[in-house]
């Protein structure tokens, strides 16, 4: 066996969770790799470039915002933990955003970085309501939604002991489910106050030049704490005795071996690696994916109208559906985000006007179509969803539009498949979560979105706590 | 190593640590927890870079020792001192 193989510690897939482990990790002295399939870092918050124009994938916002000064939130406890100085991140906040439901947007709840915006919004448009939502409020605020043991209970059975106007408890599910939930019609309630606290308690931003500077800033942090790491280079296997693994078999067929694993890529996903223990059912994967489509526009979305907003949740049905999709494509509900409506000061905007929008999907019905179809399939649904969306947006002509836009692109689930490896398109993982990170060997742990901290703030913070508790912890 | 070295070793490494907090008042003798933002992330970093930097080595039952820059001085100072004694 060559010397050179044998790691403390292998680390599977360079996402923002396995790159925070690594840091962690490597600054802690540990000989790290994290072995990546594909030649960009980033997993599901990545970029990737056509043409020379460079598209942002998963990251709309960077969630939990909060300004210098304010402490003890997730944000700040993430950079305490990289060693990363905020400034790094030159993170740049939202103008406002909202949640807009019926079928043209007629109730429609502003937010912003100051919760007092949408508590307001809240007492206007459900006066009736306030007083339990400061209630509900104050339950999540007392909550301790990072306890790595707790009892699962009902989200929704929560808030409707609290909200009995069910427009105002489906407004409140719809951006924190889009922007998280693995699991269909209800989430788990430490993971809707961490959602919760995200979007609204805490706030958006984003780094003007988009998601590649938090993985510039990840990637030169772990460089600098001596981290290795090997692109293109996928794990195929783990292989185990005794209920540990004993090594892992790269996509070259190469072994290394390494005293720890951390696996970023999915329960379902580490489990198929370790191979499934005879008579032993699968874990049940994820059901909930997505189609994206991006328009470039030549100009800024203010020019046409769109100014004002930069993330719109919507939901034009009586009742708010987060669900895996009976056909290929559901836009009765969505997710609008204009990256050009962050506020970048007053001497800089982004070059081009971007409009996104995401929308639920269902992989079955866009994983075995033939190419040919595949593209009908694309073209099809990406008008469907702009049409959608404009609706919940200031009213603007076809043409004016059609005028506006230099370019197009769209994901699908099966982008999602191919590019991260998820089972299913699922963005947010399997429905189940570990928060313990543990499986079926004892030196393999998961981190990431099926350890369940939710966000790329919380997927940070999963790598985070599990190289911790499994590995720095432990001497 | 005098305690009060001892205690700017500790205070070295909270200012790397946690450089969002002010460090100019810390009281050596009330708890860092009262007077700064620490939660047991902080403190199990604290404990990390005493081993990375000085290969001082605390036992999780011995973290209550960490609660003060007094109590910090008092429980370390005697480590530091045996290390350098080896050394």
């Amino acid at each position: 066996m060559n010397s050179c193989s044998h790691y403390d510690v292998a680390i599977i897939g360079a996402g923002m969770s396995g790159l925070a482990a690594g840091i962690r990790l490597a600054h802690f002295g540990k000989k790290v790799c994290i072995f990546e399939r594909h030649n960009a870092t980033g997993g599901l918050n990545s970029f990737y470039s056509i043409s020379g124009r460079k598209f942002d994938v998963g990251l709309h916002a960077l969630t939990n915002f909060v300004r210098p000064g304010v402490k003890g939130t997730p944000l700040t406890k993430l950079l305490r933990q990289l060693r990363i100085d905020r400034a790094e991140f030159a993170l740049c906040e939202q103008k406002q955003s909202r949640v807009a439901f019926g079928p043209n947007g007629e109730t429609s709840l502003r937010f912003t970085n100051d919760f007092v915006v949408f508590e307001n919004e809240v007492a206007t448009q459900f006066p009736k309501e306030i007083d339990g939502f400061r209630t509900l409020v104050a339950a999540i605020k007392t909550y301790d939604d990072v306890s790595l043991d707790v009892a699962p209970i009902s989200a929704r059975a929560v808030v409707r002991a609290h909200i009995k106007d069910a427009l105002l408890e489906d407004m409140l599910f719809c951006p924190v489910m889009y922007y998280g939930s693995a699991q269909e019609h209800d989430m788990e309630f430490g993971q809707f106050v961490i959602m919760f606290k995200a979007l609204f308690l805490e706030g958006f931003a984003r780094p003007f030049d988009g998601v590649r500077v938090i993985l510039r800033v990840l990637l030169d942090k772990y460089r600098q704490a001596g981290g290795e790491r090997r692109m293109k280079c996928g794990v195929q296997k783990i292989i185990s005795r005794e209920g540990r693994a004993t090594a892992l078999v790269l996509d070259s067929g190469e072994e290394i071996t390494a005293t720890h694993v951390i696996s970023s890529i999915g329960a379902p996903e580490t489990e198929r690696l370790i191979g499934l223990a005879p008579q032993a059912a699968p874990l049940e994967t994820g059901r909930l994916s997505f189609v994206e489509t991006i328009s470039i526009l030549k100009c800024q979305p203010a020019a046409i109208g769109w100014g004002s907003d930069t993330i719109v949740f919507f939901n034009d049905s009586a009742r708010f559906d987060y669900a895996c999709p009976s056909a290929s494509l559901d836009t009765r509900s969505g997710v609008i985000c204009l990256p050009n409506n962050f506020d970048f000061g007053p001497d800089r905007q982004l070059s081009e006007g971007i409009f996104r929008v995401t929308c639920l999907a269902r992989y079955d019905q866009w994983a075995p179509l033939t190419e040919e179809s595949y593209q009908a399939q694309k073209t099809r649904c990406f008008a469907e969803v702009q049409r959608s969306a404009r609706r919940f947006l200031p009213r603007i002509s076809d043409s004016i539009l059609a005028e506006a836009m230099i370019t197009t692109d769209m994901f699908t689930p099966r982008t999602i498949t191919k590019f991260t490896g998820h089972m299913g398109g699922a963005i947010y993982g399997a429905p189940i979560k570990h928060r313990q990170g543990r499986t079926p060997l004892e030196n393999v742990y998961l981190c990431g979105t099926d350890q369940g901290f939710l966000g790329i703030i919380g997927a940070m913070l999963s790598g985070i706590s599990m190289a911790n508790f499994h590995i720095l912890q432990k001497k | 190593m005098t305690k009060d070295e001892c205690k700017q070793v500790v205070l070295d490494i909270i200012a790397d640590i946690a450089p969002d907090e002010d460090l100019s008042n810390v009281k050596p003798e009330v708890r860092l927890r009262d007077q700064l933002q620490l939660d047991s992330m902080d403190f199990l970093d604290i404990v990390m870079e005493l081993r990375k930097r000085h290969s001082i080595e605390v036992p999780e039952a011995d973290y209550q020792h960490l609660a003060s820059l007094d109590s910090c001085a008092e429980y370390l100072t005697p480590k530091f001192i045996a290390l350098a004694a080896k050394g």
